[in-house]
């Protein structure tokens, strides 16, 4: 058994499709239609055999209270892996990235938390060194 | 106003205050962070909500929506009280000063 998907909920796939792939700089791996929405995912470009990240809808109604609740509280529904927070942070801003959490250092790492615009809260957080 | 006393007779109020002072203005889940890893502070989401609520409640904590988003930020202005009622001594000493 491995993981290969993970997902994230979002209000509009086409809105997410363009913050994960123009914004965060992932990459459309797979584009299924599947009914009303798409079998949608994106991968990062530093991991295009990785895994995939399914951009999911949230129209289930027990999603937007549940991602609500969340977003109030500053919590984020999944966390990437990047270089540098300062700099991801600072590149992210340019382009009108709304940061809940300024870059917080915590011993080895460093994290940071933003707005995916499709009702989520993300967060960057740095690989320890090895 | 609830007691600012009471307030701050709790070390993990306390701690979030000293967190607050440090950086304004965070989400709950930015303090429980801060709480786990600067304080060793494990209390449970709902447990510090509830120490934010008495701070909110002694007027040393206000929230600020934002949109979706909460912030926490401090409010020290109810501490005057404190030295209103028991003056500091002046670097000289109370005797020393003219």
């Amino acid at each position: 058994m491995r993981i290969t998907l993970t997902s994230v909920l979002v209000d509009d796939q086409d809105k997410a499709l363009r913050f994960y792939t123009e914004v965060l700089g992932f990459v459309k791996r797979t584009e299924v239609p599947l009914g009303e929405h798409r079998w949608l995912t994106v991968v990062s470009p530093e991991a295009p055999d990785g895994v995939e990240l399914v951009l999911e809808p949230d129209g289930h109604p027990a999603a937007r209270p549940f991602k609500e609740a969340l977003v109030a509280d500053g919590i984020p529904y999944t966390s990437f892996t990047v270089a540098d927070v300062h700099a991801e942070t600072a590149r992210l801003k340019a382009l009108g990235v709304r940061f809940t959490q300024e870059p917080l250092e915590m011993g080895p790492v460093i994290t940071a938390v933003f707005d995916d615009t499709c009702g989520n809260l993300l967060q960057i957080a740095s690989a320890p060194a090895a | 106003m609830g007691d600012v006393f009471r307030a701050l007779a709790d070390p993990t109020r306390r701690a979030l205050l000293d967190e607050l002072q440090e950086r304004d203005g965070q989400t709950l889940f930015e303090l429980c962070t801060r709480l786990i890893q600067r304080h060793g502070v494990g209390s449970s989401r709902q447990a510090v909500s509830q120490h934010l609520e008495v701070l909110e409640q002694a007027g040393l904590v206000r929230t600020r929506r934002e949109g979706r988003y909460k912030f926490h930020h401090l409010d020290t202005s109810p501490l005057r009280a404190i030295v209103e009622r028991w003056r500091l001594d002046t670097e000289e000493g109370p005797c020393g000063s003219p």
